[in-house]
């Protein structure tokens, strides 16, 4: 791989320990997945931020990047945190205090691009989080590879990340045109799509015929169900997503979806109301559209469901439903907006037994911590919960 | 024998060799306060990976495994050096990190568990003792 005389400097610990060693990652992933060079990012989205997940083996390397000088070169976001009782919450402010030591804005959320880093079209970033990579790359069309907390941080550090994978025109073409037959229409239909495909495909782009969504959350949904239960940073959907008419070749493997491909995912998940302790949603996390269809079905109700309502959501949509009136309404009804918190990332398989969500993402989490698991349209988990 | 493969991260170490023929994960695989393998899927479960050469094809699960290999590190539990088939994003960073030699690319098929190998990760160079 080619280095810059500035690069090889800081490489031989020039620029002291911290960017050394974030240089010496970026240096040995750029040579095991063959870069040719590093280039410079716009942006960096820093996953590893829960103490459940990081625990202190995290905290301890957090420290003494910060003690060495660690300091992030570009715009740095970073993912939402856990949430519990004492001492996690002791553990958890901790990391969050490190990492802002670092110059990251401590936004906490894995949806950035609502509010605090939305990048451009064609812009090269380092992003950790695997529902905002394929967002990014899918959506927005920028540029990054499916990093995870560390070389994210070390290419906030360095302001550059190995040149490969996704930052490459020819590794952005479908592998995989998948036609959709079955019937794809509401927020739920995407989390079992993405949830199927996600557990059938590998390490694909896909390219979907036959979807026509009806909103920016439904997109984000499928993403985050993909890369939940598989490994997918990026896919296409004709007519909706802006690379689509570069994205196909001729010879790419064909796979169609059937309704029945859904019902096995529709029947894993539908667990009786009476063992659900709590309605999650929010993942990723909502967007203020969302929040104000769930004051509107809450309303519609009129009655306050047993079960609590979580909404979790970054604190920017949060601000956002305050001050537009959802909140009051939401918290009328049993229900609560957990501004930059994840619940998968949070040690819920202490406090419920089943939880009903409308994500394909949260569904597979919450199942794979042993929780019994509801996987229902927005509107029927509003309307329909005892 | 001489088993020629490529930097991962610097630096030269010695030790006996503790081999898995299967893939790692470092979070939940290994117990980061004694070094010792729990991974019930292991071939080398029970074993401690403590000042051994650690030879295995490839990392896998979480990337938090990476701060694993650093809290092995700092714990004193750690290997001497890792010596796989194919580095991925997980290993190589904790590596790294945690200023742990390693090497990739080797024909790890050819060394075996209690021999005594030398890595001189800064060349990519194995030699295992027959």
């Amino acid at each position: 791989m080619y280095l810059t005389k500035e690069e090889e400097l800081i490489l031989a610990g020039e620029y002291g320990f911290a960017l050394q060693k974030a240089i010496e990652i970026l240096v040995a992933l750029g040579e095991i997945y063959g870069a040719d060079s590093l280039i410079p990012i716009k942006n960096a989205q820093v996953a590893g931020v829960s103490y459940k997940n990081i625990g202190d083996a995290g905290i301890e390397f957090l420290r003494d990047f910060v003690d060495a000088g660690a300091k992030v070169s570009v715009y740095t976001t970073l993912n939402p945190a856990g949430i519990g009782e004492e001492p996690f919450m002791e553990k958890q402010r901790e990391i969050l205090e490190l990492y802002r030591a670092m110059g990251i804005e401590i936004t906490s959320t894995c949806t950035p691009y609502y509010g605090a880093n939305l990048p451009k079209f064609g812009d090269h970033i380092a992003w950790s989080e695997s529902s905002a990579v394929v967002f990014a790359n899918s959506i927005i069309g920028a540029r990054t590879n499916r990093e995870g907390g560390p070389s994210s941080l070390a290419a906030a550090i360095v302001g550059k990340t190995p040149n490969y994978g996704l930052h490459l025109e020819e590794n952005r073409r479908a592998t995989v045109v998948v036609d959709v037959k079955a019937k794809v229409r509401n927020f739920v239909d995407y989390s079992f799509l993405g949830y199927y495909l996600g557990k059938t495909l590998k390490n694909d782009v896909p390219y979907f015929k036959g979807l026509n969504p009806e909103s920016l959350d439904h997109l984000k949904e499928l993403g985050a169900s993909m890369a939940a239960t598989g490994s997918i940073a990026l896919y296409h959907v004709e007519g909706h997503t802006p690379e689509y008419k570069e994205a196909l070749e001729d010879k790419v493997e064909r796979i169609q979806v059937e309704e029945k491909d859904l019902e096995e995912v529709k029947e894993k998940f539908n667990v009786d109301w009476s063992e659900i302790d709590a309605i999650v949603i929010g993942c990723p996390h909502a967007s203020i559209q969302e929040v104000k269809e769930i004051a509107k079905l809450l309303k519609i109700r009129e009655k306050s469901p047993k079960i609590p309502v979580l909404i979790t959501a970054s604190r920017a949509v949060k601000a956002l439903a305050d001050t537009l009136g959802y909140t009051e309404v939401i918290e009328r009804y049993n229900g609560k907006i957990i501004a930059d918190v994840c619940l998968i990332v949070s040690p819920v398989e202490k406090w419920y037994r089943g939880i009903a969500t409308n994500s394909g993402k949260a569904s597979f989490y919450f199942s794979s911590f042993g929780l019994k698991v509801r996987l229902e349209d927005t509107e029927k988990l509003i309307l329909e919960a005892p | 024998m001489k088993l020629k493969g490529r930097k991962i991260s610097g630096g030269k170490a010695r030790g006996i060799a503790l081999v898995s023929r299967k893939s790692l994960s470092f979070l939940g695989g290994v117990d980061p306060e004694t070094g010792v393998i729990k991974d019930t899927e292991s071939d080398i479960k029970g074993e401690s990976i403590r000042g051994k050469i650690l030879v295995f094809p490839r990392g896998k699960g979480s990337t938090v495994g990476s701060y694993v290999i650093y809290q092995l590190k700092k714990n004193g539990v750690a290997p001497a050096a890792i010596v796989v088939e194919e580095a991925e994003t997980i290993v190589a960073t904790g590596a790294i990190i945690a200023g742990i030699p390693m090497v990739d690319k080797v024909d790890i098929g050819k060394i075996k568990t209690g021999q005594f190998v030398e890595v001189d990760a800064d060349k990519g160079e194995i030699n295992v003792e027959e």
